[in-house]
């Protein structure tokens, strides 16, 4: 126990005496989160919209008003001719082509039914899926008003019922991005400078020798191993401090559940990130290897964790690969906590998952942890 | 076995894959013995040190370190001996006063003993008014100075130098030796490489490693006269050369 309170005063006094290291560990995360919870967002806002009006009509002019009245579409561009517009749409500028055809006033009227082209860009299919939605949205809307408009004292009994659905948005009921993104981010930035710094530490000693010196003392590998490991997760913890209150002061997320719980699961999750890190470095030389192999589980970690895309649209195998990822369990634990107000029992599952990752993780990093070769 | 004898070696070898870094080697060093362990760049000596202390497992053969088996007492051994590597092994970013205090805790000194011996060090060394300064900021001899007396701080029985004074100018190469002199007069085995011939000539016994194996060992006088040799530069070369 003696021999452990040596390593972490020695630890912590090199951490923070790395004056170049230090406001990577918490100005960097912080500006991050401040950014990337601004930036990240799924709405698709600013429309670069164009039409083709072949009809001129009242109706036409009247479906084209719909769009200019919404905000998510501000560009306008009216197009002479379809070439002109695909032209357009080639450039980048334009995502969304709305084609009114010739007589499209007189067969509404006749056939109470009519086509309308619809264009959307593409290349982003995530942004293009929005701005289907968007359009459909509106072209109902109006639907429904000519609908009211062409109506015909005889056409009363023909007329179908509409079934709206009113959605009611739980635990985030604006559908507030930051508040969804803001607990995923702090995630992230918990497990990115905790896995770099712990992957990096010990690799370093062995770069400038001083591993070998430690080796030829009688130490233990769990003791030195533990007095490694504390400081950061000391760290992550504080991370997570600094984290939470930025989240509450700047962001106003609301933060339901209970706090206590929210540390209990990280101090947890941190052993995980820590046993990853320190397993990495048992493995490499230099702390470049150990950076680019923490990397490359840091990527693919982020993309698959449900922070970005949902997991449910993942493959089958995919969204088994997700089981052994450990930020996923802790995206869901941090958005159930704080937002849905989630409690231990509720997070049993990952919370059990977690600890298992965790010993896991720590008997392999301790195992190949050698002494001597 | 003989109490005298600190370290006993047999046939110990070492292999990579089918490179035998170390050929079965064999000799004994006496309590109190500067044991000098000389050979070319790559005959073998530091994977043969390693083997000593405990860091790397031989592939055959026996040793006894301070009266434990390498095989299977290698934390013993850690307990007992101190080393200090080719390469600076103190934390450049650690004052001198935490370094010591770091490597005395994780020896298991008390408290007490750490703050008397750091004491004690830091008068001895003369380094009164850099105790305070980082490590990194030092020039390379005191720094080899303050590596060795770190090895030294928990009392071992031997105390393993691999080159340590690689790099280090002639005044701070003589006040080594005479460290280390004081170190074996107080009992300390004092087990050292060098590539230094004069340094060999200090030495009380010197062994010679070529290609993995031992081709001589006696004391530098009697290597000279078998060797028909003026110095030990000249029994070096001869045998290096083969």
């Amino acid at each position: 126990m003696k021999t452990i309170i040596y390593i972490i005063q020695k630890e912590f006094k090199q951490i923070f005496r790395n004056k170049g290291m230090l406001p990577i560990i918490f100005v960097l995360p912080l500006l991050q989160l401040v950014i990337l919870s601004n930036a990240a967002t799924f709405e698709v806002q600013h429309i670069k919209f164009g039409y083709v009006d072949n009809d001129h009509s009242s109706t036409s002019r009247a479906l084209v008003e719909k769009f200019s009245t919404s905000t998510y579409f501000n560009v306008l561009t009216d197009f002479p001719s379809e070439s002109k517009a695909s032209a357009a749409m080639l450039q980048g500028d334009v995502d969304v082509l709305l084609e009114i055809p010739r007589y499209f006033e007189r067969d509404l009227q006749k056939e109470k039914h009519n086509n309308i082209g619809v264009t959307i860009n593409a290349i982003d299919g995530a942004a293009a899926g929005v701005e289907n939605v968007y359009v459909t949205q509106i072209v109902q809307r109006f639907n429904r008003n000519i609908i009211i408009d062409l109506l015909q004292p005889s056409d009363q009994l023909i007329q179908p019922a509409i079934i709206d659905t009113i959605p009611l948005f739980w635990y985030n009921q604006t559908l507030n991005y930051k508040t969804f993104m803001v607990p995923g981010i702090l995630v992230l930035l918990v497990t990115m400078i905790t896995l770099f710094l712990s992957g990096m530490n010990i690799v370093r000693e062995k770069e400038i020798g001083t591993l070998e010196q430690i080796n030829v003392t009688p130490i233990k590998k769990s003791q030195f191993i533990i007095g490694k490991l504390f400081p950061f997760w000391i760290l992550g913890l504080g991370l997570l401090t600094i984290g939470l209150i930025i989240a509450k002061l700047i962001f106003n997320v609301p933060m339901i559940g209970s706090l206590l719980l929210m540390y209990f699961y990280t101090s947890i999750y941190i052993l995980v990130v820590l046993g990853i890190g320190l397993f990495i470095s048992n493995f490499t030389d230099t702390q470049q290897q150990a950076m680019f192999i923490a990397w490359f589980f840091m990527v693919i970690f982020i993309l698959m964790s449900g922070l970005f895309t949902p997991i449910e649209s993942m493959p089958k195998w995919a969204q088994i690969l997700t089981e052994f990822n450990p930020i996923k369990y802790f995206v869901e634990v941090m958005r159930m906590v704080m937002l849905k107000g989630s409690g231990l029992i509720d997070i049993l599952p990952q919370l059990s998952k977690t600890l298992l990752y965790a010993l896991i993780m720590n008997g392999l990093a301790v195992w190949s942890y050698r002494k001597t070769n | 076995m003989n109490t005298n004898k600190v370290i006993q070696v047999g046939g110990l070898t070492k292999m990579f894959g089918d490179f035998t870094a170390v050929n079965t080697i064999t000799f004994d060093v006496e309590k109190g013995e500067i044991f000098g362990f000389l050979g070319a760049n790559g005959a073998g000596k530091t994977t043969a040190m390693k083997m000593l202390i405990g860091i790397s497992k031989p592939t055959s053969g026996n040793a006894n370190v301070a009266g434990f088996d390498v095989f299977t007492n290698a934390e013993d051994i850690k307990k007992n001996i101190g080393y200090m590597s080719q390469k600076f092994a103190l934390y450049d970013d650690l004052t001198v006063k935490e370094n010591i205090t770091f490597f005395g805790g994780i020896y298991g000194l008390s408290r007490a003993k750490i703050k008397k011996k750091s004491k004690e060090l830091i008068d001895e060394l003369g380094l009164k008014d850099v105790a305070g300064h980082l490590v990194g900021s030092l020039p390379l001899g005191w720094k080899q100075k303050i590596s060795f007396s770190v090895a030294l701080l928990h009392e071992p029985k031997i105390v393993f130098l691999d080159e340590p004074t690689g790099g280090v100018d002639p005044i701070t190469r003589r006040q080594f030796w005479e460290m280390i002199y004081k170190a074996a007069d107080e009992g300390t085995t004092v087990f050292v490489t060098t590539h230094y011939m004069d340094e060999a000539e200090y030495c009380h016994r010197v062994s010679i490693m070529v290609n993995g194996k031992i081709e001589a060992l006696d004391t530098p006088k009697k290597l000279k006269e078998q060797f028909k040799a003026e110095n030990m530069n000249e029994v070096f070369l001869k045998l290096a050369r083969g």
